[in-house]
């Protein structure tokens, strides 16, 4: 166990060195830099600024000051706005990480109620019912259904308010970034259900007289759990990233708008912060998720 | 053997078989063709292709997404010989530019086009969907829109396939240490942040590729954007084919026939092409049928956050981001390129689905 634990986490190092070397190298690739704008500086200040932030030596050796930096917690400043990024990033982020843990709650719960009580119905009404709709929803991109919901209830009815950083309605981007989860966790759950129920423990259960209910939750559904755990950890990375369309459509500030904007300003400090920051996130979803999944089904060998 | 007189071999007086002396030549005749048939009890050999797309036709939902499926592909097809607008240019009444077509309801004629009509008396093509802001024929776009959506689903599915299955292969095939560092490199690309990437890439490339593809007149035509794109999904998307390909060549390489194929000498590429490829032909189709949806959908992310293709040139993703401005007043122009995404996305998920049901030998009973 412990060389596997070990070897995961020198993967997941290296992942993470790999995701800034091709950020860093990548990002000085486009041309035009972070002082490039309509209204050109004159070159005298241009090069005391690139020489303030170090752009003036060569992008190996830029690579290493900054990670340097990193590693003693110094995140560097936005050259946009000039603003610390670590205060910058932990905003952002709260309003992501709460907008994404609603979505994966909602998805998680819904997920596997639905996804059970299609098992436990199989081929009947509510069956077929929630699997057409689930199949349905995984055809909807979220762009789409996160417009429509706009239009819908924000503009049309008026039933919610537009969403504001003093009045923040977080209804509906939870329920457009959810839906796409909460449908793939609905089939995963159904199929590893009717697996868990079909299996000699429950019959022997049910043979030697346990209630149902306790046949449900005990037997089956403990057991039905393994597959929609390894697919929890990466959804939540995904949920978090993935908010960048429904962020920019609902017009919340989170880490998936200023990602995309720091890209098209050239910030490059805030590119690099925010994608390490968000690979770091994803990487140790990933790598949290596997060792869980090998501690709770002991039947899983180690490599 | 003796024989009786009537050239029939004699009964051994302990045996229990019938008394063939009994019988002459004459009592004996060749079957006929109709008889001979009447003894066949086999059917025809059913192979594992035609087993697969047996149970395939059986699935109603399958069949109903092929046929969408060749609906779309033809439409997109034919209907822009039909249609006498073109997707960048704005609608000219006469030879001159009809400022007054823009935003119009699907079925509806501008003020210049109906005066133009009651003059000449001829009739002009309906805008079926109506037009955009800028007085463009919206069915046009939307089709040519779908056009570029299924191209780029297609092309980065076989990009995919293609580099999928050479590593996957080689590594598989190899093994050994050669197997060992191919994986973690493939481990590695695996965990990066797709979405992130993607993003990064596609701007990337796209502002460094343009000098290059500019002096290449078929790449222009393409447009930076779009090679943008199909560089990044092959860069990041073959991993999971490649590990799915491995995964079936490490089992198929036990098999007794890869042994009797090896001992009298065959060599390792036709190893490969003639008995382990076809083997997991079936995963692969399935996994291709799959990845197409999937690259639709982040094609139209893209487009839609602004970084898929370029302008003049519409995807269902850009067509409905342009949508977006207009949405209170117009959100038929949201409804239909969203509607065709559905479409698509959905029949390809539910044939890969049937695909999966038909093909995988595992799910059989």
């Amino acid at each position: 166990m412990t060389r596997y634990v070990v070897k995961r986490v020198l993967l997941a190092i290296v992942t993470v060195i790999i995701i800034s070397l091709i950020t860093f190298f990548a990002m000085n690739a486009i041309p035009g830099g972070p002082f490039n704008k309509e209204k050109a500086p004159s070159p005298q200040v241009q090069a005391v600024l690139e020489a303030r932030y170090n752009l003036d030596k060569p992008v190996g050796e830029q690579y290493i000051l900054y990670m340097n930096n990193i590693l003693h917690g110094d995140w560097g400043v936005s050259l946009k706005t000039g603003r610390d990024i670590t205060s910058t990033l932990m905003t952002r982020f709260g309003v992501s990480s709460q907008l994404g843990l609603q979505a994966a709650a909602v998805a998680v719960v819904l997920g596997l109620v639905l996804g059970s009580i299609a098992a436990l119905n199989r081929n009947k009404l509510p069956d077929r019912l929630i699997i057409f709709f689930t199949t349905l929803f995984t055809g909807v991109p979220s762009f789409v259904l996160a417009t429509l919901l706009l239009l819908v209830f924000c503009v049309q009815l008026n039933i919610f308010p537009v969403w504001s950083a003093e009045n923040p309605n977080y209804f509906l981007p939870v329920v457009s970034l959810s839906l796409y989860p909460m449908a793939y966790i609905t089939r995963l759950t159904k199929t590893s259900m009717l697996d868990a129920l079909s299996q000699d423990y429950v019959r022997t259960a049910r043979a030697k007289g346990v209630p149902q209910v306790k046949v449900i939750f005990k037997h089956a559904l403990r057991n039905a759990l393994i597959p929609v755990v390894t697919y929890v950890g990466p959804m939540i990375a995904y949920i978090i990233t993935g908010s960048m369309v429904v962020e920019s459509i609902f017009t919340i500030g989170g880490l998936g708008t200023q990602f995309v904007n720091s890209i098209n300003n050239s910030d490059y400090p805030l590119i690099m912060a925010t994608t390490l920051f968000l690979g770091i996130l994803m990487v140790s979803a990933n790598l949290i998720t596997d060792l869980v999944y090998k501690l709770i089904d002991p039947r899983i060998e180690l490599e | 053997m003796t024989y009786a007189e009537n050239g029939m071999p004699e009964k051994n007086p302990l045996s229990v078989q019938i008394d063939l002396s009994k019988f002459s030549s004459a009592d004996f005749e060749p079957a006929t063709a109709d008889e001979k048939a009447q003894q066949e009890v086999m059917g025809e050999s059913v192979t594992f292709f035609k087993d697969g797309c047996r149970r395939l036709m059986k699935n109603k939902l399958a069949v109903g997404s092929i046929v969408v499926l060749v609906l779309l592909l033809l439409s997109i097809i034919i209907i822009p010989f039909f249609v006498p607008y073109s997707y960048e240019d704005i609608i000219t009444v006469d030879g001159r530019r009809d400022k007054t077509a823009t935003n119009l309801a699907p079925f509806e004629w501008s003020q210049r086009e109906q005066q133009y009509m009651e003059e000449t008396g001829e009739k002009l093509f309906p805008h079926v969907m109506g037009t955009d802001s800028l007085g463009r024929d919206y069915f046009i776009r939307v089709i040519y829109g779908t056009r570029v959506s299924l191209a780029v689903g297609l092309v980065a599915s076989i990009m995919v396939l293609i580099i999928g299955l050479i590593y996957g292969s080689i590594s598989g095939w190899c093994g050994g240490t050669v197997d060992i560092i191919m994986m973690r490199i493939v481990d590695i690309i695996y965990s990066l942040p797709d979405t992130l990437m993607i993003i990064l890439l596609s701007v990337v490339l796209n502002e460094t590729l343009k000098p290059v593809i500019e002096k290449v007149p078929l790449l222009q035509s393409l447009g930076t954007n779009m090679i943008a794109l199909f560089l990044v999904f092959g860069l990041l998307y073959w991993v999971g084919m490649a590990r799915l390909v491995r995964g079936q060549i490490l089992t198929i390489k036990q098999n007794e026939y890869v042994l009797a194929a090896r001992t009298i000498g065959t060599p390792s590429g036709r190893i490969l092409r003639k008995h382990i490829l076809p083997n997991c032909l079936s995963v692969i189709i399935i996994s291709v049928a799959l990845q197409i949806p999937s690259a639709i959908f982040t094609e139209s992310y893209l487009s839609f956050l602004g970084i898929g293709v370029k302008v003049p040139m519409p995807s269902l993703g850009s067509l409905a981001n342009e949508a977006r401005a207009g949405i209170n007043s117009y959100p038929m122009k949201l409804v239909f390129p969203s509607l065709i995404i559905c479409l698509i996305v959905l029949a390809f998920n539910l044939l890969g689905d049937g695909l999966r049901d038909a093909f995988d030998p595992k799910l059989k009973r």
